[in-house]
């Protein structure tokens, strides 16, 4: 596929990384932000062939690890009513919830379907005008713009039939509450591809600069990720701190305006609680009052539970980068990928997950344990949409 | 891109991902053309690649493999 190949290239990551040894003189650590450049990160070992010093701290943008348990608990609730066909993302499906999790619903008689796009939801509710259709909109602001047409494709067609559980999240908010943590050890950040996008980034040039920390939009090939890297170190030991955009094939400065709009036109910015980190200010989209019609929490009035996640799962800590999975002791052994206790040993954007598939197994093989720490910003209410 | 078509109001187009086609929303990027390429999320086209942009990325990185590669260390592992 063209610019795939290209962008997996051994010569040019082979020069990539040589170039990165010539310039970094001092150790760095960075974070990458999302899950997707994680994964390819871990899998393809690129954290480990590094120059010494420069270390790759995993942060928390896997959408499916940050979807609260609670929510996870409401989306059971709802997806066990008989007259309900439950959509979601195939990642969502093996998410434990406390209890249970969908698929193990599903085998137990619930109607659960895999979507690929949230408009087949919306069209499976047009065909069953019979039964309750809910989609469970979860994710950054990349699926925000298709999970907010659902919402206005199924407005336009009149159905009352479908509605939406909403658990979005946003990555900048995210990105100050990591910086503002008092024992952060996060210097330079690798801003996802996609997410900008959708947002373009603008929204990184005040973090850049409250913060003073470069900032590079990054997308999700190995060439790519050494790219990102090499901005980020070039920036760094030339005391830098600005946002670059190493990947202008797909990022515009100011994003799409189409998706933009779509998505200011059903959601607005709200308080959201991240799984394993807390209650992030302004770090969530919910519907907007005009669209409460489709909010599937309100339908079925599922908003109060309670919920537990696993004794063994040190999910929070690994989402918020302070440890590894390999200090788990369910790791690879009561947890796996075909029995996950946590939410980040599920989806291929999941720390654990990424590890696991990567025959990662003992600590040894690790970069020096981080201790970067991201803790909910109390009363920072600075707007992020 | 390989193939543009509008329903209702929606417009949609199939998309090949290197051999396996895929119905794509295309309302995000209304400007696409059949031939050129796209990054699709979940089922919509969130932008479209610059082939430009993405062919200038190659010359940097390429550049930098020329001046580098007479010093350049066998022992630099590649990731695969
Ligand atoms: S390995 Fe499993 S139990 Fe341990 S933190 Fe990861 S998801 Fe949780």
């Amino acid at each position: 596929m063209k610019y795939l190949a290209e962008y997996r290239d051994p010569g040019l990551a082979r020069a990539a990384l040589a170039e990165l040894r010539r310039i970094a003189t001092k150790p760095w650590s960075i974070m990458e932000v999302c899950g997707g450049q994680t994964n390819t990160m871990v899998r393809q070992g690129i954290d480990e062939v590094l120059p010494a010093g420069i270390r790759m701290i995993h942060g928390p943008g896997c959408p499916v690890c940050v979807t609260p348990l609670e929510q996870i608990d409401r989306a059971l609730a709802i997806a066990a009513r008989p007259e309900v066909i439950f959509t979601s993302y195939g990642d969502m499906l093996r998410v434990p919830g406390s209890q249970t999790d969908l698929l193990s619903l599903r085998a137990r008689g619930a109607t659960v379907r895999v979507v690929y796009s949230p408009l087949q939801a919306v069209e499976l509710a047009a065909a069953n005008p019979d039964r309750q259709v809910v989609f469970f909109a979860i994710g950054f602001e990349t699926t925000a713009p298709a999970n907010a047409m659902s919402v206005l494709r199924a407005a336009e067609l009149g159905l009352d039939n479908y509605s939406v559980l909403v658990s979005h999240v946003l990555v900048p908010p995210a990105m100050r509450a990591i910086l503002a943590s008092p024992d952060n050890e996060v210097q330079a950040f690798l801003a996802a591809g996609h997410v900008c996008a959708v947002m373009g980034y603008t929204e990184y040039e005040p973090i850049a600069a409250t913060y003073q920390v470069p900032i590079v939009v990054t997308g999700f090939e190995p060439l790519d990720l050494l790219d990102g890297i090499l901005h980020a170190v070039r920036q760094l030991e030339s005391g830098r701190t600005e946002v670059e955009n190493a990947y202008a094939r797909a990022v515009a400065r100011d994003g799409n305006p189409a998706a933009q709009k779509v998505v200011a036109t059903v959601f607005e910015v709200c308080d959201r609680a991240w799984r394993g980190i807390g209650v992030i200010p302004d770090s969530g989209l919910g519907l907007r009052e005009a669209y409460a019609a489709f909010d599937a929490e309100r339908r079925f009035a599922v908003s109060q539970v309670t919920a537990q996640e696993h004794p063994a799962c040190i999910a929070g800590s690994i989402m918020r980068g302070s440890r590894l999975p390999t200090d788990c002791s369910a790791y690879a052994t009561q947890c796996t990928p075909r029995s996950p206790l946590g939410a980040p040993m599920v989806s291929t954007e999941g720390t654990c997950a990424a590890f696991f598939a990567a025959g990662r197994r003992s600590p040894s093989s690790l970069v020096p344990a981080p201790t970067a720490a991201v803790q909910p910003v109390p009363g920072s209410r600075e707007s992020q949409s | 891109m390989v193939k543009i078509w509008g329903d209702h109001d929606l417009i949609n187009g199939t998309v090949d991902f290197g051999g396996v086609t895929r119905q794509v929303c295309l309302s995000y990027v209304p400007e696409v053309r059949i031939g050129d390429y796209v990054i699709v999320h979940v089922g919509f086209a969130i932008s479209q690649v610059d082939e430009e942009e993405a062919q200038r990325t190659l010359e940097i990185l390429s550049a930098m493999g020329d001046l580098a590669s007479d010093e350049l260390a066998s022992d630099v592992d590649v990731p695969s």
